[in-house]
């Protein structure tokens, strides 16, 4: 599996997903710094890592949206390449239009980081299908705008077609409908406030991340 | 433009007085000088020899510090201290306070505490990995606390989380003596390797300098005096003199210069940290031994007609000054355009050995440098002996009615109540690293060496009632708790990084707990083999008169050479054996026993526990083993709040009961449940060990002593409660909402 790890100003999970891809697919994905305004060639996937891009001084995710980067994701998710967008980067795919909804600052107020068990709401999907018969995980969380907000018509949409892809056990920011993960249209981009790859064996986080990245191997 | 009239007029006494300089000290500004320095030189030199900068009132004291030791590779003096983890790897931290700052504006105050501290460490090359907090607050009742917790945990939040760097663990304590002056330490961790370590010293004359980072801006305008000062009544009007922090910046800061440091192109690198570029460009030449000559018009800057004594002395955040090696400029440049960061070449390095400052082309500062660091004050303060407190007759006081409740006291009060609100506010798991934070709940957190099977343990400790009681024992303790701390998790202690927390030194009574809680400290580190490679002095943390109570804050560093083998609080299983290590002899005195049931207060708490430096050694040695060569997972310290304390956090961390025996007969029931004799630990050993590790174990587990350190077996794990065998019994999910209940409903406003 060919993947890049795009990195912006503030991006700060950018190595631990670089270290949780080479874990699982033994290669050396590629750091695109956001300046540049191409992709590297043929490439399976593509994660927009967690962090604070721009400081979140505007809206979160916001500012990356318009980095010159941006132009070149979209053109990646249009073809149908695979985009695991973690935290920021859920922040990110939502400005850059690849998914539907935006987060909103948490419920409490405060950022919020702890264990967080997930029901995983369907296991149909390339970065889920690995679960095979298990119903709950537990990622790392730690954000503080993951309050998931869509209209009532998207919200039902989304469930419809079986977009959703994790709900919290236990909602932690006031997301709509307990929602922490959802699918594009084509099933191929993810967006989830939770840190899988901070959940790959040996930290605090526990294990429960592994198998999301080899689903991902497995589909590409 | 600026008028420079103002600055180029002669200063006088009244004018040295008002900077905070003392008749004698402007003497020694007028000798050296030979001419009355104009108000920029006098800005200049009332920074570096104020307390912050100078340590003029310790600086003979902080002497007796052992400082080196086989694995130091830098010890005080530089940004941080280093030291060998092995493999051709460094480990560089170093411990802060932003003490003042914090208290008149919390959030900006401690984020810029965080920044400050990452930048002395990144500094040096290294990649900061963990932050560290030690907090002290007010009363709860006092009107201010509440709003004063919830500022600081959101700077200190705000800061780390966006910078990247897992904040993994802390303490966080309250007591009335903070009422007016909070405490807010904060400790750094980077890695490094060894071949790629930068330093302050090293300039060559005829160098650029170059300026990096943040443009300069008019806050923070004498931080550093402000934090030699006492406060007084609507101090809160110095809020422009505190800095404002951006955490965005000083992320790309972290990257550009590591993206630097990986090149061969420094000779000398410098934070600007307090006394902003005063104290940076001073470093560089007094450590390289040449002279500095900067353009003030080249600075960059954020607000128009700034003048060169606001330029000098402005504490504007996220700046680095380094001095490049001939020809690099340009390099060095493409990669802060990279990250969008402003990099000039402010002035060259020169062979004067002068500190000049040209603005509009007219020189507004030219003084020797040396005397800026050589000949600031160094005092030798008058001192009074400390009496420690009277021991403590229990005797006096009525025995409680009911145990059960005074362990719930306990658990659910300010010092001991879980602190879950404050950490989960904190990222504790970026950079993939943490094994063990606060969420584990080890004595130690534990963060691993990328790519290693090797961990750094970190730690911070500090009981202020112990000091306030014997700061001589109190200072010694600190130092041992660290030790234990370490030792608990498995960890081999290293070396620490310390940061004293005092109140006036001018007062004779204040100077004497300094002095020995220093002597403790140095004394327990001399025996430990734990130098102290790095620290920082925070005094004059007084309002009105009135002192904190003494906090020489600990931080501590241990290295964990397999991973496999780590102890934490958890991992208790029914019918796994407790065995307690050391000696308890009931000693209640300034123990949380005295303060939360008896509701005693300073001296009347009576005299803390005596520490026996060589038992710390060699049972922490014996702790070591126990997780190292028998694969014990769970182990936790004992200190405030005793046996019963330590068990009940180890059971709600496992979510399941104790069982311990009853008090030797000659003990009672408060001394044998919540003393708090030192060197003592809880190891629990899991029913399938019994056969491993040799008779002393098996011995140990069928109830024999062991002959050669003091450890018996004091209960199982198993039931749903905490119980003391004719004490108390208490269950796990009353003690639970009492543990974890306190401080979310304090935050709420309801208690």
């Amino acid at each position: 599996m060919k993947s890049a790890v795009i990195v912006f100003p503030g991006s700060n999970c950018d190595r631990d997903a670089q270290t949780a891809l080479r874990q699982v697919t033994g290669a050396e994905p590629a750091m695109v710094w956001h300046k540049e305004g191409a992709l590297p060639n043929k490439l399976d996937l593509i994660v927009l890592p967690g962090g604070f891009s721009y400081g979140d001084y505007l809206r979160s995710g916001a500012m990356a949206a318009a980095s010159p980067i941006g132009d070149a994701i979209r053109a990646h998710a249009a073809r149908g390449g695979y985009v695991l967008a973690i935290c920021n980067g859920f922040q990110v795919a939502t400005e850059l239009g690849l998914l539907p909804g935006a987060l909103l600052r948490n419920a409490s107020l405060n950022f919020t980081c702890r264990p967080q068990p997930l029901a995983i709401a369907t296991n149909s999907s390339a970065f889920t299908a690995g679960y095979k018969e298990q119903r709950e995980v537990s990622f790392p969380i730690a954000h503080h705008d993951g309050n998931y907000f869509a209209d009532a018509a998207t919200l039902d949409r989304l469930e419809g077609e079986g977009r959703v892809a994790f709900r919290y056990i236990g909602n932690p920011n006031g997301s709509a409908r307990d929602i922490a993960g959802v699918l594009s249209e084509n099933g191929r981009v993810l967006g989830l406030m939770p840190h899988p790859e901070r959940a790959m064996a040996g930290q605090e986080g526990g294990n429960d991340g592994v198998k999301l990245f080899e689903s991902l191997m497995a589909a590409a | 433009m600026a008028d420079l009239s103002a600055l180029l007029a002669p200063q006088d006494e009244a004018s040295a007085r008002s900077h905070g300089l003392k008749p004698n000290e402007y003497q020694i500004v007028l000798d050296r000088l030979g001419r009355p320095p104009n108000l920029v030189e006098m800005g200049i030199f009332s920074v570096m020899w104020s307390e912050h900068c100078s340590y003029k009132s310790t600086r003979r004291h902080l002497g007796k510090f052992p400082t080196k030791g086989p694995r130091v590779i830098q010890g005080p003096g530089e940004n941080a201290g280093v030291v060998d983890i092995g493999d051709g790897q460094a480990c560089i931290f170093k411990m802060e306070s932003h003490n003042h700052p914090s208290y008149i504006e919390p959030r900006q105050g401690a984020g810029t505490g965080v920044g400050g501290i990452l930048r002395d460490v990144f500094t040096m090359g290294a990649r900061p990995v963990a932050l560290v907090n030690a907090l002290r607050f007010g009363d709860p009742s006092h009107p201010k606390t509440r709003s004063l917790v919830a500022g600081v945990v959101s700077g200190i939040g705000g800061y780390g989380n966006c910078v990247g760097v897992p904040t993994v663990a802390g303490e966080t304590q309250f007591h009335k003596g903070y009422n007016g002056n909070i405490l807010v330490n904060a400790m750094a961790v980077g890695l490094a390797d060894q071949n790629k370590i930068f330093y302050s010293r090293g300039a060559e004359p005829g160098n650029a300098i170059f300026y990096v980072g943040s443009k300069t801006g008019r806050d923070g305008i004498h931080g550093a005096t402000m934090a030699s000062a006492e406060f007084s009544e609507g101090d809160e009007e110095k809020r422009p003199t505190v800095q404002v922090g951006d955490p965005f910046t000083e992320k790309l800061l972290i990257e550009a210069c590591l993206e630097l440091m990986a090149t061969d192109w420094i000779q000398s690198i410098q934070d600007m940290g307090a006394a902003g570029l005063t104290s940076s460009s001073v470093e560089i030449a007094d450590k390289g031994g040449v002279g500095v000559e900067m353009d003030m018009d080249k600075v960059p800057q954020r607000e128009t007609g700034m003048t060169a004594y606001e330029i000098m002395l402005s504490e504007s955040q996220e700046r680095m000054l380094m001095v490049l090696k001939p020809g690099r400029e340009a390099d060095a440049k493409k990669i802060f355009d990279k990250w969008d960061l402003d990099a000039e070449v402010i002035g060259y390095t020169t062979d004067t050995g002068r500190l000049v400052l040209k603005q509009q082309g007219i020189v507004v500062c030219d003084i020797p440098v040396p005397p800026l660091s050589q000949d600031a004050p160094n005092y030798d303060r008058p001192w009074n002996a400390p009496k420690p407190a009277p021991a403590l007759d229990i005797s006096k006081y009525p025995e409680p009615a009911d145990y059960g409740e005074v362990l719930l006291k306990l658990m659910s009060s300010p010092d001991m109540a879980s602190k879950r609100w404050i950490w989960e506010q904190y990222d504790r798991h970026v950079m993939g690293d943490t094994i063990d934070s606060s969420q584990s709940g080890g004595d130690a957190a534990i963060v691993r060496i990328h790519g290693a099977n090797k961990a750094l343990a970190i730690c911070s400790d500090c009981n202020p009632h112990y000091v306030a009681a014997d700061p001589y024992e109190g200072g010694k303790q600190a130092v041992a708790e660290a030790y234990r701390n370490l030792s608990a998790v498995g960890a081999t202690p290293i070396a620490i990084t310390d940061n004293l927390n005092f109140g006036n030194p001018e007062k004779p009574d204040t100077m004497g707990v300094i002095v020995k809680a220093i002597e403790g400290m140095a004394e327990a580190c001399r025996v430990l083999e734990f130098p102290v490679v790095s620290g920082n002095v925070s005094l004059y943390n007084e309002t009105d008169g009135v002192g904190i109570p003494p906090t020489p804050v600990v931080g501590g560093i241990g290295l964990i050479e397999d991973l496999s083998r780590t102890a934490t609080l958890r991992g208790l299983k029914e019918g796994d054996a407790m065995l307690l290590i050391g000696d308890t002899r009931g000693h209640l005195g300034a123990s949380l026993y005295t303060r939360e049931a008896l509701g005693l207060d300073g001296s009347a708490a009576g005299a803390p526990p005596q520490v026996d430096l060589a038992v710390e050694k060699h049972h922490a040695a014996r702790v070591r083993r126990f997780i190292g060569m028998y694969g014990v997972k769970s182990v936790h310290d004992l200190s405030e709040g005793g046996l019963a304390a330590a068990a009940a956090e180890m059971a709600l961390a496992s979510n399941i009961g104790v069982r311990l025996i009853a008090p030797p007969q000659e003990l009672s029931k408060a001394g044998w449940a919540f003393g708090e004799d030192q060197a003592r630990y809880l190891v629990v050993v899991p029913q399938d060990r019994r056969e491993i590790g040799g008779n002393d174990f098996a011995d140990l587990l069928a109830g024999r002593p062991a002959d050669d350190f003091p450890c018996i077996k004091v209960g199982e794990v198993g039931g749903d409660s905490v119980r003391i065998e004719g004490v108390l019994d208490v269950p796990l999910s009353t003690l639970r909402a009492a543990y974890e209940g306190w401080l979310p409903r304090y935050m709420k406003g309801a208690s």
